[in-house]
């Protein structure tokens, strides 16, 4: 050994040093709307005032819901539920950016691009309510069901893209996890299988900076998550994930270029989570309040997007009241469908794990259904 | 018919039901282009194309995972892991969801998949390749637990796994891979999951075996017969999840006696869950205790002591003697 090293050493002998050069990927933010909702006209993506005013009303939705399942979870109305408030315009900016016929594969923080993107709401709050018959979409809705461990859903997505491509059809597969979600052995499992295969992928990263109370700078020594893509073979792009135009943007370029069979794109979004990872967390612990107002007052990304449709016309304090009242009715009337959702069957545990009961199944399916006749709960 | 090995038969099996329903992809490291590290998937790429017999990269969780989304969407994937001893990047994907899909999407998404996976240990091989991990497996709720000891039903229960509607591991027993050629239809059949085979008829003492134990038992059978007299009947399992209870029940009622044989470790293995049924449901039939032949509660091996971790038909014989003599 020693002598093979002598030896190459002395071969290199006029440069012993500086082969290895540090990388350093440059990606810039992509922004349209400024944080004080000044803008660039050339810049604005091609949505009419209507659809500027629904992605606004998306947004505001959101956060009313949001604000309802925080409640009602203290209330102990629903179980632990991971809050999205902060994460507006990056849910709802990348879903808008999808057609009907395109998949979104949520991880568990996906409430409001998964309405947006035909999930009823009112299963979504039954899903936190502890009910298995919010966890699914119906039929015709092209949302998968939420995963939570983490990054599973990368490989999910990439897998139903490929097939999709198998098929001979033309469809965009957009996936969501989180900052945390990248250290995730699945992330890159997923991610070189989606370069490998050119699978029609969108793969959504919302860099909020935390993974529970884990700060990003622990997470990777990257200094982007974008610039993973680069190790992949495919594009990556970081946005302004608090500025929901260039969230917009840059999502619909990502699945129309996925359609366009011209293979994944990895988006970060920059943005924030305003409340605890879910309600069985304590932020307080490991952020200071300065940070969080910083994002709140500075950075919201309602308030900007409100600013820019005021500075445009297309919005007003009259508008804003009007609207504030129509959405917190649809939220109680959200509230309500869930909370009559008719109570499940004990039984119903046993009747999808197969497609045929099978005979052990059967028994315990039996011996339940003997313990609720006892306790007198039979149906 | 044709005399075919079991792992022919395997070749035979995938061949077939891909002809027959083109939703059928397989997938996995090197089953394409070099057929397999076994040869299971040889020359079915050059039949169906790159698109249905897919090299993918080496990532066992993602192979499972994509699997799932391939189903999920529609397709029928049998993605193959090339080793018993890689199975377990994979598990998160089989209990997380795989096995809960339709359970989860209150039966809106499905999982219908043949995991294929190399079983077992007595090839000579490295450390990882010679594990028998089945009992993990039986103890996931929404996944069905396969594995065949025949050429004839290596093609009859695969064809059938192909066809189920919820996901199946498949275990192949490679050390008889090919130990022997035995008559095999050249027609596509179908062998039913969940039932069991009696495998030999006798009165004395049940053995219950799967996989290259079947064969193990079997020569134990004909050893306790020339040379002690004893008739051994042996139940080859085939489908461990779901288990045939009534074949076990009925065999066991019979002979009043059960010896279990795997090479899994002893602690938590199968053959407890059968001792365990076999308590519950025939406690009264029994001359002697359940007696489990088995690995030890040791690590495989590596090869050169493997003869001596795997159970044997001699270790085998022990075993019947002591339910024999109780």
């Amino acid at each position: 050994m020693a002598q093979t090293r002598g030896k190459r050493t002395r071969t290199a002998s006029r440069r012993v040093e500086g082969w290895i050069k540090p990388v350093e990927p440059e990606f810039e933010t992509i922004q349209i709307l400024r944080d004080d909702g000044s803008y660039d006209e050339a810049s604005l993506p091609d949505l009419t005032d209507d659809q500027m005013k629904e992605l606004y009303e998306w947004m505001v939705f959101a956060r009313i819901l949001d604000q309802r399942a925080l409640n009602m979870q203290r209330q102990g109305r629903m179980g632990t539920y991971p809050p999205v408030g902060g994460q507006e315009a990056a849910q709802v900016g990348s879903a808008y950016a999808l057609e009907k016929e395109d998949w979104l594969f949520p991880s568990y923080r996906e409430s409001a691009a998964m309405m947006v993107h035909g999930m009823p709401p009112e299963l979504t709050f039954l899903y936190w309510m502890g009910r298995e018959e919010g966890a699914a979409a119906p039929e015709g809705v092209n949302v998968f069901t939420i995963s939570i461990p983490i990054a599973t859903q990368v490989p999910h997505a990439v897998g139903a893209a490929w097939a999709a491509r198998l098929r001979g059809e033309k469809k965009a597969f957009l996936v969501y996890f989180g900052d945390g979600g990248t250290s995730e052995g699945d992330f890159h499992e997923g991610a070189n299988f989606a370069g490998v295969f050119k699978a029609p992928v969108v793969l959504f990263c919302q860099n909020n900076h935390y993974a529970i109370s884990v700060p990003l700078e622990r997470q990777t020594a990257s200094r982007t998550i974008a610039q993973k893509a680069v190790a992949y073979g495919f594009p990556g792009v970081r946005v302004d994930g608090n500025d929901v135009l260039a969230v917009y943007a840059v999502t619909r370029e990502a699945v129309e270029r996925a359609r366009r069979g011209e293979g994944p794109t990895l988006i970060e979004a920059v943005t924030y989570r305003y409340g605890p990872h879910t309600t069985a967390d304590d932020p307080t612990r490991y952020r200071t309040a300065d940070e969080v107002k910083e994002w709140q007052e500075r950075r919201d990304p309602i308030m900007r997007f409100r600013r820019f449709l005021e500075s445009r016309g297309l919005w007003s304090e009259a508008q804003e009241e009007e609207l504030q009242e129509r959405l917190r009715e649809r939220a109680a009337e959200v509230v309500r469908k869930a909370e009559n959702y008719p109570k499940p069957e004990p039984t119903n545990m046993f009747d999808y794990m197969y497609a045929e009961l099978p005979w052990n199944l059967k028994e315990q399916r039996e011996a339940l259904l003997q313990e609720l006749a006892e306790r007198g709960e039979a149906r | 018919m044709a005399r075919r090995t079991l792992i022919q038969a395997i070749n035979e099996a995938l061949r077939q039901e891909m002809r027959r329903d083109d939703r059928i992809v397989l997938l996995g490291e090197d089953v394409g282009r070099v057929g397999g590290v076994f040869r299971a998937t040889e020359g079915l790429q050059q039949e169906f194309g790159p698109d249905r017999v897919i090299d993918t990269p080496l990532a066992e969780s993602a192979i499972i995972g994509a699997a799932l989304g391939m189903a999920v969407y529609g397709l029928i994937p049998v993605p193959e892991i090339q080793f018993d001893g890689f199975l377990p990047p994979a598990f998160d994907h089989i209990i997380s969801h795989v096995a809960r899909i339709r359970n989860r999407s209150r039966g809106r998404f499905t999982a219908p998949m043949v995991i294929r996976v190399p079983h077992g240990g007595g090839i000579r091989a490295l450390e990882h390749h010679s594990e028998a991990p089945e009992t993990f497996y039986t103890h996931i709720p929404g996944i069905k637990v396969v594995i065949p000891a025949t050429a004839y039903d290596a093609k009859g229960l695969l064809i059938s796994a192909i066809r189920d509607p919820d996901p199946v591991i498949f275990f192949e027993p490679k050390r008889i891979y090919r130990a022997f050629r035995e008559e095999v239809p050249e027609e596509p059949y179908t062998v039913p999951l969940g039932k069991a085979r009696v495998a030999r008829e006798g009165n004395d003492v049940t053995l219950i075996a799967w996989g290259a134990m079947v064969h193990v038992a079997l020569a134990a059978a004909e050893k306790a017969a020339a040379e002690h007299g004893w008739s051994c009947e042996v139940l080859d399992l085939r489908t461990l999840s779901p288990l045939d209870i009534d074949a076990i029940i009925a065999s066991v009622q019979k002979t009043g006696r059960c010896v279990v044989v795997h090479e899994a470790p002893r602690q938590s293995g199968f053959g407890g869950e059968i001792a365990a049924l076999i308590g519950e449901r025939a406690l009264l039939y029994l001359e002697a205790p359940v007696v489990r032949v088995t690995g030890f509660d040791t690590a495989m091996p590596y090869f050169t002591l493997e003869d001596y971790y795997l159970p044997s038909p001699e270790r085998v014989l022990k075993g019947i003697a002591q339910v024999m003599n109780f």
